[in-house]
C-alpha cells in the first residue's frame, strides 16, 4: 500500500515541523486529501496510527482529515472543471493514484478536449496546520 | 518627488534556519491550492502553531535514499547524445559486476530506458510504497509504469511534482548504485534531482559536436556552482583526436542500434566494451 509511504511522510514533516518551532508535543496535524490522488482514507489512518509511535514527539497526535476536491483548470480555454463527469479506466484512476501528474495523460479538458489544464485544487496529500505544545 | 533608499550589502546576517523553515519562505513546498474559505483552512484555529499548506514528501525523501551507497546522475544537456543508452548501459554493466544497481528514468518528455532495456509488461510491486521490478539484475522505476507509454504534457512544476512523488514513494532498499537517467537540460526537475539526491555524483556526457561541447562547458560551470561533484564527462560517438577534460571516450558504434532492446546483446557491444574501460577511469569499480 502507497499510502504508507505517504503517511510516513506526513509524520516526518510534521516532527521536522515540531522541531523547527520548538514543539516538545504535537497535538493534532491536519491532513488534506486532494480528490485527484483517492487516497484510502482508511489506510493511510491507520498507517499514521501505527507509525506516530516512533517519534516520541508525535505519539500522541491527533490527526484531522480533510478532504479536498479535484479542481482544475484548462490553459487553453480557462474553463474551470472539477472530476465529476471525467471518463477513466479502472487501471488509470490506478495510475493518476500513484502519480497525481498522469491525470495530464489521461483527462482532457470537457469543453476543448485540451490535456493542458492545471490541477488547481486538490492534487494529493498535504499538511495544512499543526497543533503543538512548547 | 520620493527617493526609493536601497540597502546594499546589508550589515545584517542572516539567522540560522531549519530546512523546513527554509523550504517553506522560499516557497519551494507547494501550495495545493487551498483558498481562504476552504475547509483546509477554516479547520484552523487561532491556537495552530502552523498554518500552511505543506508538501510533506520532501521530508521522506532522504530516508529512501538512505540505503543507496552512491547516486549517479548521467545528465546532458543536448538532446541525442546518448545520455539514456549510456545510463541504461551502466546500469547492466554495474549489475553483472555484481552491483546491487537501480535505474530511474527521470526523462519524463521522452521516457525511453524501457526500450532500450526491452523492458516491457513490467509494474512496480505495491509495499509501503512502490518496490521497483527487477530487469536483468536492475531495479527500475520509470513513469512509463503509470502512462501505459502515451504523452505526458507536463509543464516544468508538474514534471518536478511528479518526480518528487515518485522519489517519495519508492523503496529501493539496500543499493550499491542508483543510475539516474536525468531529463536533458536544467530545468525545475533537474534541479529539484540535484537538491534531493544531496549524494548525487555528476557523470556528463557530451558529442565531439562544438554545440554539445559548449553546452557542456556551461553545465559544468553550473554545476561546481551547485557543489554537485562531477565524476567525470564521457564523449559518446567519439571521433578523432581526444578533446581536453574528456574522462573516456565512447567510440561511435554502428552495432549499437540493433542491440537496442536486448540487454544481453547491448552488454556485448563494442559501445559497452568502451563502456567497462570507462568504469574504471570514472572510479565506479574497485
Amino acid at each position: 500500500m502507497h499510502e504508507w509511504a505517504l503517511a510516513e511522510s506526513v509524520i516526518k514533516a510534521a516532527v521536522e515541523h515540531a522541531g523547527a518551532e520548538k514543539l516538545k508535543k504535537l497535538k493534532e496535524t491536519g491532513v488534506v486529501f486532494g480528490g485527484l490522488q483517492a487516497i484510502d482514507k482508511d489506510v493511510f489512518v491507520f498507517a499514521l496510527e501505527e507509525m506516530r509511535k516512533q517519534f516520541p514527539c508525535a505519539k500522541a497526535c491527533k490527526f484531522k482529515i480533510i478532504k479536498q476536491p479535484a479542481a482544475f483548470r484548462c490553459k487553453a480555454c480557462s474553463h474551470e472543471f472539477t472530476l465529476k463527469g471525467l471518463k477513466k479506466t479502472k487501471d488509470e484512476a490506478e495510475f493518476i493514484h500513484f502519480v497525481p501528474e498522469m491525470a495530464h495523460a489521461f483527462l482532457k479538458c470537457p469543453k476543448c478536449k485540451s490535456p493542458d489544464f492545471e490541477i488547481s485544487a486538490g492534487r494529493g496529500v498535504s499538511i495544512s496546520y499543526i497543533k503543538g505544545n512548547r | 518627488m520620493t527617493s526609493l533608499k536601497v540597502s546594499v550589502g546589508s550589515s545584517h546576517r542572516r539567522k540560522p534556519v531549519s530546512r523546513f523553515r527554509r523550504d517553506l519562505d522560499s516557497g519551494f513546498r507547494r501550495n495545493d491550492g487551498i483558498k481562504k474559505s476552504d475547509p483546509a483552512r477554516r479547520l484552523c484555529h487561532s491556537n495552530c502553531n502552523f498554518q500552511a499548506s505543506v508538501d510533506p514528501r520532501p521530508s521522506v525523501i532522504e530516508e529512501r535514499l538512505k540505503k543507496v551507497k552512491r547516486i549517479i546522475a548521467v545528465t546532458g544537456w543536448k538532446g541525442g547524445i546518448g545520455k539514456s543508452v549510456i545510463a541504461c548501459a551502466l546500469a547492466l554493466l554495474l549489475a553483472k559486476k555484481g552491483y546491487k544497481t537501480g535505474l530511474f528514468d527521470l526523462d519524463f518528455a521522452g521516457a525511453s530506458d524501457h526500450i532500450i532495456l526491452g523492458a516491457g509488461g513490467l509494474f512496480p510491486k505495491e509495499e509501503k510504497g512502490l518496490e521497483p521490478p527487477l530487469f536483468e539484475g536492475v531495479k527500475f522505476m520509470s513513469v512509463v509504469f503509470f502512462s501505459e507509454n502515451k504523452a505526458v504534457p507536463l509543464r516544468g512544476a508538474n514534471v518536478s511534482d511528479a518526480i518528487i512523488e515518485l522519489l517519495a514513494i519508492t523503496q529501493w532498499g539496500e543499493l550499491d548504485f542508483l543510475v539516474l537517467d536525468m531529463p536533458p537540460g536544467i530545468n525545475d526537475a533537474a534541479l529539484d534531482v540535484l537538491r534531493f539526491a544531496g549524494k548525487a555524483e555528476v557523470l556528463a556526457v557530451t558529442t565531439p559536436s562544438v554545440i554539445a561541447r559548449d553546452v557542456l562547458a556551461r553545465s559544468l560551470v553550473l554545476y561546481r556552482g551547485l557543489k554537485a561533484p562531477v565524476l567525470g564527462v564521457l564523449e559518446n560517438m567519439a571521433r578523432g583526436p581526444a578533446p581536453k577534460g574528456i574522462a573516456a571516450r565512447l567510440r561511435f558504434d554502428p552495432g549499437l542500434e540493433a542491440a537496442l532492446g536486448h540487454p544481453a546483446a547491448l552488454i556485448k557491444t563494442a559501445f559497452c566494451r568502451d563502456l567497462i574501460s570507462a568504469l574504471k577511469i570514472l572510479k565506479l569499480e574497485e
